[in-house]
């Protein structure tokens, strides 16, 4: 199971990790000595598998946001390189800059020419550097923009994959309006007479998030947050205390359950077991799978329907009395 | 002894309230102003021109006709989906900004005039939850948008927000999409929206329907902005420039179009209608001819008229 020599792990793994590290100790030894060890390794193995079906099925929010955080998580890179086919990254917004910290450019997937975007993290500290750790500027908003429009006129229809900790809180964002390219993104993306497919792979967080969130079908997959805030800034505003966070996470709902239970997402993509990060190749496929069959149906429907359509959506969400 | 602790910011929505007392600092200059003087002044400072933050009651009087105001869609209130709670429920906390304001949400909507001609507006209040927006804010602005677009009015909105309300979470933020859908539809009937940004207008909400105005009006010295600059400051570690988002550094930026002092904005209101939005139209012509004839001069702005059927200008052809 294991890939990587140095793979990070998550306190509520280890027992899992440790056991998998005793099966192949004895596989190791078994084939060594020569020694038949089979039936205690398929009862360690039978054990492995009842405690992560354990594991993972009684997973609090907290954990779940740890997951969509961790480290060695599939990133929008390493989901477009799996799914779809001839990807041409595009770069610019026209206006400033390059944002690295949004992906953007064009792909067949199947039968489908689509536009693909996603926030993209780095996987180490120089990369990190670069991607700004998913934080985008107004220029990574625009640049989404401007492809996903190009896309539209090419009656392409848009993927776009949510993965940041937030847009970037920082003065030149907003000198340049951080606010007016998410708000414009959100009014653009709302009447795009093309199929749009939001999937949220890893964190969702707030209006960064939501600037490349607005679509026709919202996909979450199992262990991603999506929320108004992140646990920590909940946290730090109301107990004013990061370390509650656990606490908040909570109080916020915003695992993919929750989620799909106030009408905010539509489907959940499940994942391999134990998260995303044991299987890069299986939690792709299971998206491809999931996004092509929501574009074999959403590319049916006309395009004034389907705007139509994508802004009822959101004017139902919320609850109220009166 | 809470009281020390508060922090400054704009999450704490009592400070900077309208001042009770005969007597009142200007949180500027200093000043100390005869109250009623100060309310004869709309609560601007005499001496430094301050806007103090005022309730959605006195933006109403301030900025449109006397009178003319008739609110709708007062008694939607919100629930507790996520049944949040903190150091308090936020029911209770529900009820306690109910009673402090005596309005039922953080946005009252209604109509109005403005020099006779008539408006749809929403009025944020930033006494009420720090302005937060809801499921309610964001359905009675979704509503004033739909209505705006069904009677073919301009519609106005005042902002005044600390951004979206974190007790509902995710459906807080789906507010953001939700305004700014309808306010596409808005759009694409050709009807005005003016966003008039006030202290303090952040995060979502900025993020949403008050950067989408065909033009944006902010008061003088109003903080505008999206992150909070706490945030910023512990980000870049280095101390935010002088006049960091405010109302000037956005107009100097080129994301408000103009700064008007609250005594001058209901009469650049009506001067900017008149000629966005004419009622009695030009040389004595209706609107609806206006529309008309306009229609014919420039036929291409209907051709490309993405509204469905029912909602577009349906005087084209």
């Amino acid at each position: 199971m294991l890939k990587k020599n140095f793979r990070m792990i998550l306190d509520f793994e280890k027992p899992i990790v440790e056991l998998e590290k005793k099966i192949a100790e004895m596989e190791e030894y078994a084939r060594e000595t020569g020694m038949d060890l089979t039936e205690d390794i398929a009862r360690l193995t039978k054990k492995v598998e009842t405690l992560r079906k354990d594991v993972y099925s009684k997973l609090t929010p907290w954990q779940r946001v740890q997951l969509a955080r961790h480290p060695d998580r599939p990133y929008t890179l390493d989901y477009i390189q799996r799914m779809a086919g001839d990807f041409i990254e595009l770069h610019g917004d026209r206006y400033f800059a390059d944002d690295p910290a949004v992906v953007a450019g064009i792909a067949r997937i199947e039968e489908f020419r689509v536009v693909i975007i996603g926030q993209q993290k780095g996987r180490d500290v120089k990369e990190n550097l670069y991607r700004n750790f998913g934080m985008s500027n107004p220029e990574g908003y625009r640049k989404a923009l401007r492809v996903m429009k190009m896309g539209a006129k090419f009656r392409m229809p848009v993927i776009s994959l949510i993965d940041t900790p937030g847009a970037y809180p920082g003065v030149g964002a907003e000198e340049r309006g951080q606010a007016e390219a998410i708000a414009r993104n959100l009014l653009e993306m709302s009447h795009l007479p093309v199929p749009i497919v939001i999937a949220i792979i890893g964190e969702g967080a707030s209006g960064g998030a939501l600037g490349i969130g607005v679509g026709d079908v919202i996909l979450m997959m199992e262990n991603c947050w999506y929320s108004v805030i992140s646990p920590e800034g909940c946290a730090a505003i109301l107990w004013r205390d990061n370390a509650k966070a656990p606490q908040a996470a909570e109080a916020m709902k915003l695992t993919a359950p929750d989620l799909l239970e106030m009408g905010i997402i539509d489907r959940i993509v499940p994942e391999p077991p134990g998260g995303a990060h044991w299987d890069y190749d299986q939690a792709a496929a299971t998206l491809k799978t999931f996004i092509l069959e929501e574009l074999r149906r959403l590319v049916t429907i006309p395009p004034q329907e389907l705007i139509e359509k994508r802004v009822e959506k959101f004017a139902r969400m919320g609850y109220w009395k009166e | 002894m809470d009281w020390f602790k508060r922090k400054k910011g704009i999450s704490g929505n009592e400070r900077k309230s309208i001042p009770d007392g005969l007597w009142v600092k200007c949180n500027k200059c200093n000043e100390i102003i005869y109250r009623r003087e100060l309310q004869k002044r709309m609560f601007v400072c005499p001496k430094c021109n301050y806007h103090f933050r005022v309730t959605s009651k006195e933006f109403i009087q301030y900025y449109f006709d006397e009178g003319s105001f008739r609110e709708f869609n007062q008694n939607i209130r919100s629930v507790d989906p996520l049944k949040f709670k903190d150091s308090k429920k936020y029911t209770d906390k529900l009820k306690e900004a109910q009673k402090k304001t005596g309005l039922n949400e953080a946005v009252v909507t209604g109509d109005a005039t403005i020099h006779g001609q008539p408006v749809v507006t929403a009025v944020m209040d930033f006494f009420f939850i720090g302005g937060s927006m809801g499921s309610v804010v964001g359905e009675k602005i979704s509503r004033a948008i739909d209505r705006a677009l069904e009677k073919r009015v301009p519609l106005i909105i005042v902002a005044t927000s600390g951004g979206a309300r974190m007790m509902e979470g995710a459906l807080s933020l789906m507010q953001m999409a939700k305004t700014s859908a309808k306010l596409a539809r808005l759009s694409d009937a050709g009807i005005p929206y003016i966003a008039v940004l006030t202290d303090p207008t952040t995060g979502g909400t900025t993020a949403s329907f008050a950067m989408l105005g065909d033009i944006h009006i902010a008061e003088p010295g109003a903080l505008i902005g999206f992150a909070g600059q706490r945030v910023i400051k512990q980000t870049i570690g280095q101390d935010l420039p002088e006049g960091f988002q405010t109302a000037e550094f956005l107009l100097e930026h080129g994301f408000v179009d103009l700064i008007v002092a609250r005594q001058e904005m209901r009469a650049t209101l009506a001067r900017i209608l008149r000629i966005l939005w004419p009622i009695n139209g030009e040389n004595g012509k209706s609107r609806e001819k206006l529309e008309t004839a306009g229609a014919a001069a420039n036929p291409e702005v209907h051709s490309d008229n993405s509204s469905p059927p029912g909602t577009g200008r349906q005087t084209a052809g």
